[in-house]
């Protein structure tokens, strides 16, 4: 029996041999041929896309692991610099799940849903996908966004159990592109913290800029909701009933802190009025009804007034 | 040393640089060289990106360049081109994650960049790939070099800095310098490139194309309908 599988065992060899044979005799022979006979056109453009697709899939799965992980790591850094959490050098991935919460909000009715693995879910695949994304209306879409995920995936920083801010994914239409951010507010759902943008393609030096750290800092404090003029409660406690429309805008020049309903307005880009009046946009796009106004209603916490 | 820079590879590696420039003798790559020298270190990377492009798929295709048939030449080619530039792109998310996502869509572009086209096509179909490689890293820096200089000016005029660090203080932070919005958008770099396609001329007029016509004067020519 052992010298018959010592057979069959060179039979194949013998024969992958003659394959092999046959093709360098057929390669020579191609070669050999002239240049513009169509044999030898149809065998060099086989063989050269052969070799130019092994060699490009080779390059895209070798590196995907790498690049997914630059990816998920960029978002986390976005995530932890708009909480204002990141610290330079502190590892990333450690950071983010010590303190950042994910979970998944249903736009309609501002509730949590504990079915979706909020993790592995993207809002922005998702809202690419018919089954999980709504069109809006024309004249609701002021971001100009034309369809949104049914389910968007908000963070949570908590302190002591109880939430100290909330990050809320943003995007919208600028000048040349759609601006996708964070916008992170304070427990109110109402006070800024920060904001960044992660992804854009506007103007360098110009639209650009909503990336600069020294604009985004201006946008620390200010309230995104219009409040009523006569608070029901002391300074600074709001309750529901005073919280009124989105009201957050980019003006052009410098706020005048003076005035009144500065707390509204944060300094316009200089020379980028379409991605100022962009960035006015989603923002108030993201903060109404449409967007997250059902969710901040049930999350902020502000006092009621007992009538 | 001497064995590996002979004569002719000195020559491929040194005229692109100013006496054969693609960008300012060929007028070569000018879209890319618009759209990526806003800052520094995008420049740079873009650079770097093409100058390799250009050598390898110079290299790859000078050493078929025997076995190529005329009748698909340029799509051979194209795809071999295709293949490095997607390669590189791979290699930049993977490695520059950052940078990547900057230069975005236009180290795809890469493809359609002119002067690895140029070089494959006037150089590489020719020569050994030995050469053929010299040269497309000559080329490659005869753009970057130019890719170079219109990113300083671009940036520092601009928004005061370089690679991303603060030279000039601008107004807006208390500084002295008020930045040119102008030298951030695209047709700046029209403006720079042509200033220096000018000085070049002066400087070697030999660059300067000949009057291939002229236009003959009223006084002389024969004028009207017959």
């Amino acid at each position: 029996m052992p010298k018959c599988k010592h057979m069959e065992k060179l039979n194949a060899t013998l024969e992958q041999y003659e394959q092999y044979r046959k093709f360098i005799i057929y390669k020579d022979k191609v070669l050999a041929l002239g240049n513009d006979s169509l044999e030898k056109t149809i065998a060099i453009a086989v063989s050269l896309c052969l070799v130019c697709a092994v060699l490009v899939s080779f390059a895209a799965v070798a590196l995907k692991p790498l690049q997914v992980g630059n990816k998920a790591d960029d978002m986390k850094k976005n995530i932890l610099d708009v909480a204002g959490l990141l610290e330079e050098g502190a590892n990333i991935n450690k950071a983010f799940s010590d303190k950042i919460e994910s979970k998944i909000v249903d736009l309609e009715t501002g509730e949590y849903v504990e079915n979706i693995n909020a993790d592995e879910y993207d809002q922005r695949k998702a809202a690419k996908d018919p089954a999980q994304s709504i069109a809006i209306p024309k004249d609701k879409d002021i971001a100009h966004i034309r369809i949104k995920a049914k389910y968007a995936k908000v963070f949570l920083v908590k302190e002591n159990g109880a939430i100290k801010s909330i990050i809320l994914p943003i995007n919208g239409y600028g000048l040349w592109s759609t601006l996708y951010g964070f916008l992170s507010l304070e427990a109110d759902g109402q006070t800024v913290q920060s904001i960044n943008f992660y992804d854009q393609q506007e103007t360098p030096g110009l639209g650009g800029e909503v990336v600069n750290p020294k604009w985004r800092a201006l946008w620390k404090g200010k309230k995104v909701y219009a409040e009523s003029d006569q608070p029901s409660l002391e300074k600074g406690l709001i309750s529901e009933a005073d919280i009124g429309e989105p009201a957050l805008s980019l003006i052009k020049g410098t706020v005048d802190t003076t005035k009144a309903g500065s707390e509204y307005q944060v300094d316009g880009l200089a020379g980028a009025t379409l991605t100022s009046t962009g960035v006015t946009n989603l923002v108030r796009y993201w903060t109404s009804n449409e967007g997250f106004a059902p969710y901040l209603k049930k999350v902020r916490t502000v006092k009621e007034v007992k009538s | 040393m001497s064995a590996i820079l002979n004569d002719e590879t000195k020559k491929v590696l040194v005229t692109p640089l100013v006496n054969d420039n693609p960008i300012t003798l060929q007028v070569l790559g000018i879209c890319s060289a618009l759209a990526v020298t806003s800052q520094m270190s995008t420049s740079l990377i873009m650079a770097l990106a093409l100058t390799l492009v250009t050598a390898c798929s110079s290299a790859a295709i000078s050493a078929i360049r025997n076995h190529i048939p005329s009748s698909i030449r340029i799509i051979v080619q194209m795809t071999i081109i295709a293949s490095m530039v997607i390669v590189v792109d791979q290699i930049l998310k993977a490695f520059a994650y950052d940078v990547s996502k900057q230069l975005s869509v236009f180290v795809g572009l890469i493809i359609t960049n002119c002067i690895v086209m140029g070089r494959a096509e006037g150089y590489a179909m020719k020569n050994p790939p030995l050469e053929s490689f010299m040269d497309g890293i000559g080329n490659g820096l005869g753009y970057s070099l130019i890719l170079v200089i219109v990113a300083f000016f671009r940036e520092i005029l601009g928004s005061g800095k370089l690679l991303g660090i603060e030279v000039f203080k601008l107004v807006k932070d208390g500084g002295w310098y008020d930045p040119n919005g102008l030298m951030l958008l695209p047709p700046s770099a029209f403006f720079i490139i042509g200033l220096i396609i000018w000085g070049m001329r002066q400087w070697k007029p030999s660059q300067a194309e000949k009057v291939e016509y002229k236009i003959m004067s009223i006084a002389h020519g024969e004028g009207g309908h017959h």
